[in-house]
């Protein structure tokens, strides 16, 4: 059925186990608070979650895919910037 | 039907069981009955969850009124083969589905209700009984909010979504009574300690009730003649029906399994 004047939300969910809010998906409600309701019940319904973060999805300004090639080739020959030329004390730990 | 129904010895504490098991599942059905109906893809998951909690209420209550019962009845012969007047539900919660309005009040009354009455349940002296009490509770504080979300924007939505949410408060208000009601049986249970006194809920969960009502614009009816008679099975007709639904696969296939 369709569902007008129902604005779009992005959920981000922080798991259990997980150091950040992860983008799980999207769903329709028409209020901030029926959102975060919504959210709950259908991307924590398997215990994934301990924080529900929603953001309307106009809310999100996102890069153009025909700018792929401007926006993210140039980093793509510089391997220099990857952290893989000296090595990292096991006392460091995660980083 | 092909198969008959159980006997069940009904000891005031088994009675006391089965009464709140049967508020689950049957409330438990009437939400399952949107599946695939919701007016809105969240909405479905949202009343199915909700469905999901009380049904798991209903099988912890039917198992442990089977254990303190002692004749060999479980959970399932609870479920699937007792007759309607065997039945010990709320009037309210046997309703149905009506428009999504009707369920939200509905859901929002008894919500309310079962918050504050799980809540008294786990001081109860009777451990499987606050157990059970303690996890439901935690549901239930969920389902009163997520009805009185609903009952604000309902009544304090467009025009129709309000007429609406007034006209299932007006039809649904005479059976909230009947939540309050207690036989002696079940006086002697609240005296040892065992069951919780509904009345000493009553003003909590009119002032609940009064509060969100009142914030969603809505208003309760004058009207205090409240009926009742499910607790002690007699029913409106609409719970044969569910049951002739709920029931229809072990009653022609006794024992069956998936």
């Amino acid at each position: 059925m369709a569902t007008p004047n129902t604005p779009l939300w992005e959920v981000f969910i922080r798991s259990r186990n997980g150091l950040a809010h992860k983008h799980v998906g999207s769903l329709h409600a028409s209020d901030a608070t029926l959102a975060l309701q919504a959210a709950r019940d259908i991307y924590t319904r398997r215990g994934e979650g301990l924080s529900i973060w929603v953001v309307p999805s106009s809310a999100i300004t996102a890069s153009d895919p025909a700018e792929k090639g401007m926006m993210f080739e140039p980093a793509e020959s510089k391997i220099y910037r990857h952290p893989t030329f000296y090595d990292v004390p096991d006392e460091v730990g995660h980083m | 039907m092909a198969v008959a129904s159980i006997q069940v010895s009904e000891t005031p504490l088994v009675l006391y069981t089965l009464r709140r098991a049967d508020d689950a599942l049957i409330l438990g059905h009437r939400l399952s009955e949107w599946c695939g109906h919701a007016p809105m893809l969240e909405e479905d998951m949202a009343l199915a969850n909700m469905g999901l909690d009380l049904l798991g209420q209903a099988r912890e209550l039917y198992s442990y009124a089977a254990k303190v019962e002692g004749k060999g009845n479980d959970e399932d012969k609870f479920a699937y083969l007792r007759d309607v007047r065997q039945y010990r539900n709320l009037l309210l919660l046997e309703q149905p589905n009506g428009d999504f309005a009707h369920t939200m009040v509905r859901q929002f009354f008894y919500a309310a209700f079962a918050d504050l009455y799980w809540r008294a349940m786990m001081k109860s002296s009777d451990a499987m009984l606050a157990a059970i009490a303690a996890k439901s509770e935690k549901e239930s504080a969920y389902h009163l909010r997520h009805s009185s979300e609903w009952i604000l924007r309902l009544g304090d939505g467009t025009e129709e979504s309000h007429a609406r949410a007034q006209t299932a408060i007006d039809d649904l208000w005479a059976f909230t009574g009947e939540m309050f009601q207690v036989d002696d049986g079940e006086r002697a249970l609240i005296d040892a300690g065992i069951a919780v006194d509904p009345a000493t809920l009553h003003s909590q969960w009119l002032k609940t009730v009064l509060s969100i009502v009142s914030e969603a614009t809505l208003v309760l009816p004058k009207s205090d003649w409240m009926q009742q008679g499910g607790r002690s099975g007699r029913h409106s007709e609409h719970l044969g029906h569910l049951l002739s639904e709920l029931q229809s696969m072990q009653r022609t296939f006794p024992g069956v399994t998936w």
